[in-house]
């Protein structure tokens, strides 16, 4: 969530609650939304590591609002962030050892844990056909974060196949 | 009780390769009621299409039974098979197998004309299915001049024209970009959502996604049949419940 945060003060100052409202306007309900808790415990240690730094801005009758932004060092964090290539997901491989260690020690069978899992991901499937029913047909971001996530999981089948093709 | 739409019995297909016998199907017992969408997945060689081209008449069975809506269909003569295919049974596979010298649309008015339907109702027919799949502006063109993946929506059109007990499909999206894939998804959904009973051979995670029950094979044999349900309880899933994204 940091650099994420870094890059919405680089476009302009802002507080917590702002932040919040823009993550959910950009991602959409595609993403999970962030609780205002953790963007403030965020910030805090992006202000404590110098990246950004809060002024209080008085308002009329209000309490001041505390607004954040960007440091010459958040700055250049966030450009390292940008410019360095990006890690893809790792291969989730909880499954995987599972399939592989079970059988040895007779917890588990193959087949059981294969068609389980088969069905785990079918279903995770359904309900992201379920969650871009629900998207603005106009938020293209959303939609592209669920149609990623639907290629995941098509790799992640294909796997599961090959796994059963030669582990059996 | 209504019968089954499908209803297999120990069901059986045996290749000869030379002189050496292949299993490609190992006795299996497949019953599906009206209305149900069943995926078939499983590695390739387990199979799927085998068991499909056997639904369909394609293929004769070794041994066993194949009964649709009730009626003994494995037992049938070629032609009688092909009476009950064209009332009860729509087919999209591999192969189009589109008649070259038709347009488009008398390709998809065919099945339902055939079937008994009115010109009328198999011209609204045509129209609503070709629109759904983006095809309203090919309707008077030859197969031979569409791409793959419109040859292919063709054929899904034709296979639901006139409105098949059963709807069988190999691999339905194989030639499709992810745009068309998009209305092919959305058609069989809703052809779903009015009754339309559905099993076909799947890949695809998007098609196996809208099936309400998955038949997993492997070699020959079915190694799990079972509904799916939602991946959690929580009403709202989101995708990083898939992909965890870095930050």
């Amino acid at each position: 969530m940091r650099p994420l945060l870094m890059a919405l003060l680089a476009k302009e100052p802002a507080h917590g609650y702002e932040l919040k409202q823009a993550l959910e306007q950009i991602f959409g309900n595609a993403y999970p939304s962030p609780n205002i808790g953790q963007i403030y415990v965020t910030l805090g240690r992006l202000e404590k590591d110098g990246l950004v730094r809060v002024v209080d801005v008085e308002q009329s009758n209000r309490p001041n609002k505390k607004v954040y932004y960007l440091t010459a060092a958040g700055r250049e964090s966030l450009d390292t962030w940008v410019d360095e290539p990006t890690e893809g997901p790792r291969v989730r491989d909880d499954f995987f050892m599972k399939l592989v260690l079970a059988p040895m020690t007779g917890l588990a069978d193959r087949m059981t844990l294969i068609n389980r899992q088969r069905r785990h991901y079918l279903a995770l499937i359904r309900d992201l056909n379920e969650l871009a029913e629900r998207i603005d047909p106009e938020n293209r971001v959303a939609l592209l974060l669920v149609e990623g996530a639907m290629l995941h999981l098509q790799a992640d089948l294909d796997w599961l196949e090959r796994c059963q093709e030669d582990l059996s | 009780m209504t019968s089954p739409v499908v209803d297999t019995v120990n069901l059986v297909k045996i290749y000869q390769n030379g002189a050496v016998p292949v299993p490609a199907v190992r006795g299996v017992d497949l019953r599906v009621a009206a209305g149900e969408f069943v995926a078939i997945m499983g590695p390739s060689g387990s199979g799927k299409s085998t068991l499909v081209h056997m639904l369909g008449g394609l293929e004769a069975r070794t041994s066993g039974e194949i009964w649709l809506d009730g009626q003994r269909a494995d037992t049938l003569n070629e032609s009688a098979w092909a009476l009950l295919r064209r009332k009860k049974v729509g087919f999209v596979f591999q192969f189009f197998n589109l008649v070259a010298n038709m347009t488009v649309a008398d390709n998809v008015e065919l099945p339902a004309l055939l079937a008994g339907a009115s010109a009328r109702e198999a011209r609204q027919r045509r129209q609503y299915l070709l629109g759904e799949l983006g095809l309203t502006d090919r309707a008077d063109a030859a197969p031979s001049q569409l791409a793959g993946g419109e040859q292919q929506r063709v054929a899904l059109a034709r296979a639901l024209a006139n409105k098949p007990s059963l709807l069988l499909a190999d691999e339905p999206t194989g030639n499709l970009d992810s745009r068309n894939t998009r209305d092919v998804l959305r058609l069989l959904g809703e052809v779903h959502r009015d009754g339309q009973t559905v099993i076909l051979v799947t890949h695809d995670a998007r098609v196996a996604g809208l099936a309400d029950r998955v038949v997993a094979l492997f070699d020959g044999e079915i190694v799990d049949d079972g509904t799916i349900g939602m991946a959690r309880r929580r009403p709202k899933a989101t995708v990083g419940d898939v992909v965890e994204l870095r930050g």
